[in-house]
């Protein structure tokens, strides 16, 4: 697999392989379990339950024992399997202190009991479901990259890499981030994203953004052709090398050209 | 030496010349016809040996030399595929994430330059990362020349010459980033639009008359394109030969040292080591600057994407030149005052009054500092920093603006990368903007008077040996090893000014003199710039013979 | 030796007296310059052997450089451009072979003549430091007497400053002749006139979908997400879209009705779908860094932000006013539509701009 070789000399490569394989397991349950799949009453109401007892554990302390929300955490009556899949399948939830923004991190429920939980919370109120693979692949990759320069480039940066909001927010990095949860943000709107229900954004579209988004920030189909890509964060790094390493290569240069030759020692 | 004498002499030389044609080397043959028509001899009497001092500082200016050429030789490369243009394509080039996108030709063109030219993307590269270096190098070039006082008579006109260099090169710089019509670029013509809306009354007319319309219209490309290949080069070439004759014309400027003095100069002939070391150097900024684009992605405008004007990326900053100007704008708060049928948009008026102050005050520096001065002489020696505290202060001052403001301009990436809010940082920059030169002004104006302070401890007590010594009653005591005359020199070369004395109130005749607000601002600077807390008297050599005379007494 | 060598009595040190063995003292009290130290020699100087070894690291130096130009046009064959064409260096990244190839062989190709060149400078150049006289800049004054005494002459053989009619008129002719110039650039552009303060929007024009491309149900915008539009008669296809796409396109978002501050802003929505320019009122970047929750909406170009709750009220930034907001309502079908054009000028301010 080229792909996964040409991934394994990153830096991040235990950090991407590790999102990726967490990402590909939740994709694979999804695809796999017959969670969605209304064949067995039974099953379903078995895991709503189960759901029921990993929320009021994990979730309730913030949301209310129902979901019903507090003063420390919204109300999730109507968000949805699909947030509760995004949230809890990012890490973010559960939240680990308060702050301007709620940030990944390690996920610490298996995809088993996030689709407890999702099956439970999508009983609060409807919303947006999961995601099924078919939904979120197969998209056109420029007429992804149009949409996302229209839709998404102005909080995540032409290559995906995020960027600043206000007060301490930002809007995080796409890179590694799974076909399934981009598909969910869109849909959701978690935090301070909008969403971009298909009533606006239909599901082509959102599938064309994923393939764009993840051609550009895989290095195996979006190269950096010229170098170093210093960042994909435009004029300012590009600014900061050229004064450091090209302006100091050449002062350094300089410096070897003034100099003194060593003189020879009177014996 | 009469003209007639040398007519004849003149003569008598052309007709050896015509009579002893065989043995002549075809070299000096042709030296010789040249010669007869253009007169070169003398010029190269007085240039081919001419002295150049050697120290590193003084080929900061080189590097602007040679990455100015880079630029025109990768620039011409550039414009023989390059199609200034605005009209539009639809892309079917071998870049397949933008298959099928509407683009103007110009970002057609660069993006084929960039894949299907062989060597494009390199030399696109090279173009960029020569810019990058050249404004860079400038800037450092002209630190050097300031905090080494280097401006002062009789090179204030050069100073001048290297001030337009440096602000056309940022603005021909910010037309090349606007050509290649890339969502970046866009951005970039968008916020000039805005700026130039702001100036009032002919706001608007500036805009219609630049882009031939309204935003963006078809013509503002094509026109960016004349003037940045061919406007600004035009004077800035004609600028950059003036300043090299004057550099040649003056003869360059000397730290002191012994044997260096301010009527001659010490340093090695332009043939052969110049030549070599000089024309060696461009060769490596050249092999630098094209190693660096072999590793170093720059402005991948594949990446972003064509312009249109209802999209935007994160990130929309300007080459790090015009960084600056983005802090200012982003600093700025949004003043706006709405009156009688008129804006006047403040938020973006002012922080463009401000960029042309921050340019100004470098401009007028020689002119203000002679003033205040009063010193009509010329300067060939160069000055310490440490021993022109003020002047370092305010230089320092300048740089620490100009950083904070680079900062500013940045506030989005320090934001994310440093876990902050991008309010707190803008708010940050504000106050900053009017405590930091200050603060900086303050602590370098005291740093130059602690090094002054330790010069002449090391003068009248010599240079610490690290050898300890245990004296017959216990004492331990450091030895002090004398200074040789030549660092002893080197260090009291330099000459103390005393302040500008307004003349005494009362005149021969008992009558009151009336002194202008002007004479006294002026003697009020001179006490700042030479009074007793901006100068340590530099020891004489008798404080010296006092100082070592009580040393022997141990 | 050359004329340079001569050192004029002035450099040399003062004689003095007194300080046995103590530094020298110049005429002023400080300490005396001892003029320029003796030229040492350096190995290569003296040693035939390191002046060999010079010589040939020197023309290493270029037989470097030579092989690399060899590579560099072997690079330009072997390599082929384009996108599909990436290799892994590290600890670059996957870049295009070929520039990176061309690049590193152009790189050293140069860097080595100027390094042997330099360090043939350095070793086997004569480094003896010479020293060259300064003269004055400013002339003698017997030359600026004559310059004068010329000048003067000039005039007054010209009869510049006695016959004014001549000297008025010449002045007068070279003032106007620069006129003929301003007035070729007028056609650089058309008058303003009122071309900034109009948009596209009129009264009954649908909202089109930015993505779809297709009319926007009112029911379709749902609260907290971020639609953009653009006047339903404007097409990616037509010639003047970058000019009109530049001051109408409209950011389209849905508050819960109770969250409006804004009571005229909230009337002039449709059930909390309110539709504001999507140019910022700064300098004119497309506005639209919408944070759902808090309803602010950042500019990503200067960071001025508008609250969309409260007829996008300048809250943080160097904006200096709202962000224009389009009166909508639906037509029959539940389409949005206009209900009127832009009531104030959309895009950055101007000298002209009323409100």
């Amino acid at each position: 697999m080229k792909k996964l070789s040409a991934r394994r000399r990153h830096p991040l490569a235990a950090l991407v392989v590790l999102i990726f394989a967490l990402a590909l397991t939740g994709g694979l349950w999804a695809a796999l379990a017959p969670t969605s799949s209304a064949s067995a009453d039974a099953s379903q109401s078995l895991q709503v339950e189960e759901g029921k007892r990993l929320f009021q554990v994990g979730c309730a302390s913030c949301h209310g024992l129902n979901g019903e929300g507090t003063n420390l955490g919204p109300s999730l009556v109507g968000v949805g399997s699909a947030a509760v899949d995004f949230q809890v399948g990012t890490g973010r939830m559960p939240a680990q202190q308060p702050g301007a923004q709620v940030p990944s991190k390690k996920v610490i429920y298996n995809q088993a009991q996030i689709d407890q939980m999702a099956a439970f919370v999508a009983t609060l109120g409807a919303g947006p479901v999961i995601p099924t693979q078919d939904q979120y692949s197969g998209g056109n990759v420029a007429a992804g990259g149009e949409l996302f320069r229209t839709n998404c480039a102005q909080c995540h940066n032409f290559a995906g890499a995020g960027g600043a909001l206000s007060e301490g927010k930002y809007a995080p990095s796409l890179a590694g981030v799974s076909a399934k949860h981009i598909y969910e943000a869109m849909l959701t709107g978690p935090q301070n994203m909008p969403s971009f229900p298909n009533s606006t954004m239909p599901e082509q579209q959102k599938k064309d953004i994923i393939a764009y988004v993840q051609h550009a920030t895989n290095s195996d189909t979006n190269p950096s052709y010229g170098g170093m890509t210093l960042g994909a964060i435009g004029p300012v790094s590009e600014g900061l090398f050229g004064w450091i390493f090209a302006l100091g290569a050449l002062i350094g240069t300089a410096i070897w050209i003034a100099a003194r030759t060593p003189k020879a020692k009177k014996s | 030496m009469s003209t007639h004498a040398y007519d004849d002499s003149h003569e008598e030389q052309i007709g050896h010349s015509e009579a002893g044609v065989e043995q002549k080397h075809l070299g000096e043959k042709s030296a010789d016809w040249v010669d007869g028509r253009l007169g070169i001899y003398s010029l190269a009497k007085a240039n081919l040996r001419k002295i150049f001092p050697d120290h590193w500082s003084f080929m900061l200016g080189e590097i602007c030399l040679y990455s100015f050429i880079i630029i025109i030789l990768t620039g011409v490369y550039l414009t023989l595929f390059f199609q200034p243009s605005m009209g539009e394509v639809v892309y079917h080039g071998s870049y397949t994430p933008l298959q099928g996108i509407k683009m103007s030709e110009a970002y057609e063109s660069a993006l084929n330059i960039s894949f299907d030219v062989r060597g494009g993307l390199l030399i696109r590269q090279i173009h960029h990362w020569a810019a990058i270096v050249f404004v860079a190098a400038m800037l450092v070039h002209m630190m050097r020349v300031f905090f080494t006082g280097a401006f002062r008579k009789p090179r204030e006109i050069n100073w001048l010459f290297g001030f337009l260099l440096l602000f056309l090169g940022m603005f021909d710089g910010f037309m090349g980033y606007s050509l290649p019509d890339d969502l970046l670029s866009g951005t970039g013509i968008r916020f000039m639009e805005g700026a130039i809306l702001s100036v009032p009354l002919v706001g608007t007319y500036l805009q219609m008359f630049l882009y031939g319309g309204q935003f963006p219209g078809n013509d503002i490309i094509p026109r960016f394109f004349t003037i940045h290949v061919l406007l600004i080069p035009g004077i800035m070439l004609g600028l950059l030969v003036a300043h090299l004759i004057l550099v040649f014309y003056h003869k360059h400027t000397q730290f002191a040292g012994p044997g260096r003095t301010e009527k001659n100069v010490v340093g090695m002939p332009l043939m052969p080591v110049y030549m070599a070391k000089a024309g060696g150097f461009f060769f490596l900024v050249f092999g630098v600057i094209a190693f660096v684009s072999a590793i170093a992605s720059v402005n991948p405008i594949w990446a972003y994407g064509p312009y249109r004007p209802d999209q935007v990326s994160t990130d929309a900053q300007p080459d790090w030149y015009m960084g600056f100007s983005e802090g200012l704008i982003r600093i700025m708060p949004g003043w706006e005052i709405r009156a009688w049928g008129h804006t006047l948009e403040l938020g973006v008026f002012i922080p463009l009054v401000v960029f042309g102050l921050m340019f100004v005050v470098i401009a007028i520096y020689p002119f203000l500092e002679g003033w205040i001065t009063g010193d009509k002489r010329e300067h060939h020696i160069l000055d310490r920093p440490r021993n022109a505290p003020v002047r370092t202060g305010l230089g320092v001052a300048w740089i620490a603006e100009y950083l904070i403001l680079l900062v500013g301009g940045g506030n989005d990436l320090f934001a994310t990368h440093l876990h902050m809010s991008i309010d707190a940082i803008t708010w940050t920059c504000r106050i900053l903007f009017f405590v930091g030169p200050v603060v900086a002004f303050m602590v370098t104006k005291r740093w130059c008077m602690g090094l002054q302070r330790k010069d002449k401890d090391k003068i009248l007590h010599g240079r610490e040996t690290g050898t300890i010594k245990r004296l017959p009653h216990g004492e331990f005591i450091e030895v002090h090893a004398q200074l040789p005359q030549e660092e002893l020199y080197r260090l009291t070369a330099h000459e103390q000014q005393a302040p500008a004395q307004l003349p005494p109130a009362v005149d021969e005749n008992g009558v009151k003199r009336k002194v202008g607000a002007v004479a006294k601002l002026r003697a009020k600077l001179s006490a700042g710039y030479f009074g007793p807390q901006s100068q340590i008297a530099k020891p004489t050599a008798e404080e010296h013979a006092e100082i070592t005379a009580g040393h022997g007494h141990h | 030796m050359t004329s340079q060598d001569n050192m004029s009595e002035e450099h040399l040190p003062e004689a003095t007296h007194g300080h046995g063995g103590g530094p020298v003292v110049s005429k002023d009290g400080y300490f005396a310059d001892p003029g320029l130290p003796p030229h040492e020699h350096r190995r290569t100087d003296i040693d035939e052997k390191a002046a060999r070894r010079a010589e040939r690291q020197v023309a290493t130096w270029f037989l470097l450089s030579m092989l690399a130009t060899v590579g560099f046009i072997a690079s330009y064959v072997i390599f082929k451009p384009g996108p599909t064409h990436h290799v892994y260096v590290w600890p670059v990244g996957d870049v295009s072979p070929l520039n990176f190839a061309l690049g590193v062989t152009l790189g050293i190709s140069l860097f080595a003549i100027g390094a042997g060149a330099v360090h043939w400078a350095r070793t086997l150049m004569s480094d003896e430091e010479h020293i060259a006289e300064r003269h004055p800049i400013e002339s003698t004054p017997e030359v600026r007497e004559q310059v004068f005494a010329d000048f003067r002459q000039g005039t007054k053989e010209s009869g510049f400053g006695r016959r004014k009619l001549i000297r008025n008129t010449m002045i007068g002719a070279m003032a106007m002749v620069p006129l003929s110039a301003v007035v070729l650039f007028r056609d650089l552009g058309p008058l303003p006139e009122k071309k900034l303060d109009t948009t596209g929007w009129k009264a009954g024009m649908l909202l089109k979908n930015m993505n779809t491309g297709e009319p926007i149900k009112a029911s379709d915008v749902e609260v907290g997400s971020l639609t953009f539009a653009m006047p339903q008669d404007l097409s990616e296809d037509d010639e003047d879209f970058q000019v009109r796409i530049a001051k109408d396109a409209l950011m389209l978002v849905r508050l819960q009705p109770g969250d409006i501050k804004d009571k005229s802003s909230a009337a002039w929505g449709y059930e909390g779908v309110l539709a504001f320019s999507k140019i910022c009122t700064h300098v004119g970047c497309p506005i639209s860094l919408y944070e759902q929750q808090t309803h602010h909406v950042l500019c990503p170009c200067h960071q001025s932000t508008f609250d969309l709750s409260d007829g996008a009220r300048v809250i943080f930034g160097p904006a200096g006013h709202p962000l224009p907001q389009l009166q909508i309502g639906v037509d029959a079908t539940g389409n949005l539509e206009a209900l009127n054009g832009f009531t104030v000028p959309v895009g950055p301010g101007f000298w002209e701009r009323s409100e």
